[in-house]
């Protein structure tokens, strides 16, 4: 069924990270391709994505696992870990990507029964984005609220490429600055979402002198993420050095466990949402945090999290992107906790 | 089915809370920006959110503020009311505020220099605050705004105060 159609160029990385990946033949009955990643097999059917290894194998439902590859696959990897599910996901090495199962889950460690391959991150990226290519019918976007798109199920048919090669939009300095990120418009293919039709859309009032027009700006954040086509995908909106805004709209459940490898802060801007935490190492749940409109709340660097929101609401991530942080962390010196009172 | 936004105000707020099964509460850091926000005086610059060096501050406008510069940029979110943000390009930053230091600084005389102009932020109004310029706000009555800065000397820090501790 499945044959080597085409392989990734070596990189230059050490010895123990994999470069090797292939793209595998559409299957005759289904329609899909298979892909592997070193030892890691993926494959998919009409309700499901297979994922094998050598020594286990680990089936997801396969919505739930488009949502989780596709946030991957937009994020680059992102912070830290990315659980898909309880087994299966990503830690990012910024470049290179350890692709696990089990690691991450208490049962299979305590077993040993847990498998890793760590990953040129040029070589993984691919080929999980032609998967999210392949595996993504048309009408049905990943990125997408449950009631606002199609179904993933069934055999191949067609492809939602516009919806998946989407990224992180991410401002230099400020939205709406000239030559910055662009505000979002109706014109631009950016209606205010349903769930958000009572928010504002009015323009805070800029009084530029002659000569100041590139610094005296302002725009409305609310109305900018209102009109937001993706869930659980936050975008850089103000930067002050490596300290980023990173608003989202958020809507049904995060569709990964996070286990991000510093602190983040979360604060709601509208409406409510739910956060399950959980350790980061082993999966015990340690916290349910319930944040409303204003609540201000730190994700320690030693959980991991998902977030629940049942009506559309806001959400400021704030992120400290500071590229000193991984090396802080391979020391032990970056904190769990950001504050300690 | 039509749907209602919650946004909150100095007025209307609800704050959820850290529920606790096996962890320290502290460790979440949880706070409500408008229940900071009341508690403190106006223009006091509250941190809500730290991380390393950068923070995220929180204050009631009300009034006029005193007279503030930067020598990195900052940001100011309006979270509740409407806050007028007066702009001046200073002739000489770097004799008000050293040109390698962090964080807000009060300016302590009126600034010199070229108007740059002004805003008028209400709630979900995002603005910039460019280094180099003094800034103050003016609310006629009272609102909230988030500042997007680094620690510096006007920044607040008591987090056992607004933090969720037990």
């Amino acid at each position: 069924m499945a044959m080597l159609e085409t392989r990734t160029a070596p990189a230059a990385h050490g010895a123990d990270v994999i470069t090797d990946t292939e793209i595998l033949l559409i299957d005759n009955e289904t329609g899909y391709r298979s892909f592997r990643a070193g030892q890691f097999l993926f494959r998919r059917d009409e309700y499901f994505a297979r994922i094998s290894w050598t020594g286990g194998n680990h089936t997801m439902p396969i919505d739930a696992y488009l949502r989780a590859l596709m946030r991957d696959v937009a994020w680059g990897f992102f912070y830290g870990t990315v659980n898909f599910d309880d087994v299966v996901g990503t830690v990012n090495h910024y470049g290179e990507v350890t692709l696990f199962a089990g690691r991450y889950n208490d049962a299979y460690r305590n077993a040993g029964r847990d498998f890793s391959q760590r990953f040129a991150s040029e070589a993984l990226m691919p080929l999980f984005k032609v998967m999210i290519s392949d595996w993504s019918n048309e009408n049905y976007d990943p990125f997408a609220a449950p009631m606002e798109t199609g179904a993933p199920w069934g055999a191949k048919n067609g492809n939602n490429d516009a919806a998946v090669t989407r990224t992180r939009v991410a401002a230099r300095r400020m939205v709406g600055l000239p030559g910055d990120t662009p505000l979002r418009t109706d014109e631009n293919g950016f209606p205010v979402n349903r769930m958000f039709l009572d928010v504002p859309q009015d323009q805070p009032v800029v009084e530029a002198e002659p000569g100041f027009e590139n610094e005296v700006s302002a725009y409305n954040l609310f109305a900018y993420l209102s009109r937001s086509d993706v869930t659980w995908n936050p975008s850089v909106c103000s930067v002050v050095g490596d300290s980023l805004f990173c608003p989202t709209s958020e809507e049904f459940t995060l569709p990964v466990d996070h286990g991000n490898d510093r602190c983040e802060w979360f604060i709601t801007l509208s409406d409510k949402i739910d956060w399950d935490i959980r350790d980061k190492e082993t999966g015990k749940p340690r916290a349910k945090v319930i944040t409303k409109a204003g609540d201000v709340s730190c994700m320690p660097a030693d959980i991991r999290h998902k977030g629940y929101a049942d009506k559309r609401a806001m959400l400021l991530v704030w992120e400290n992107g500071s590229p000193i942080i991984p090396a802080l962390i391979a020391k032990g010196e970056a904190p769990n906790v950001s504050v300690i009172f | 089915m039509s749907y209602k936004t919650q946004f909150g105000s100095l007025r209307n707020y609800e704050k959820g809370a850290v529920v606790l099964i096996d962890d320290n509460p502290k460790n979440y850091v949880f706070s409500n920006v408008f229940e900071v926000a009341n508690r403190s005086a106006p223009y006091e610059r509250v941190a809500v959110a730290k991380n390393f060096e950068y923070v995220i501050e929180v204050a009631k406008a009300e009034d006029t503020s005193p007279w503030f510069s930067c020598a990195h940029d900052e940001f100011v979110l309006c979270m509740d009311g409407e806050v007028e943000v007066h702009l001046i390009k200073l002739d000489n930053p770097a004799a008000h505020v050293d040109s390698a230091s962090q964080g807000a600084h009060l300016l302590d005389c009126e600034p010199e220099g070229r108007k740059m102009g002004r805003l008028i932020l209400r709630r979900g109004h995002q603005g910039l605050l460019p280094r180099g310029a003094a800034y103050r706000f003016h609310a006629e009555l009272p609102g909230c705004i988030m500042l997007q800065t680094i620690v510096g000397p006007v920044t607040v820090q008591k987090w056992a105060e607004i933090c969720q501790t037990v």
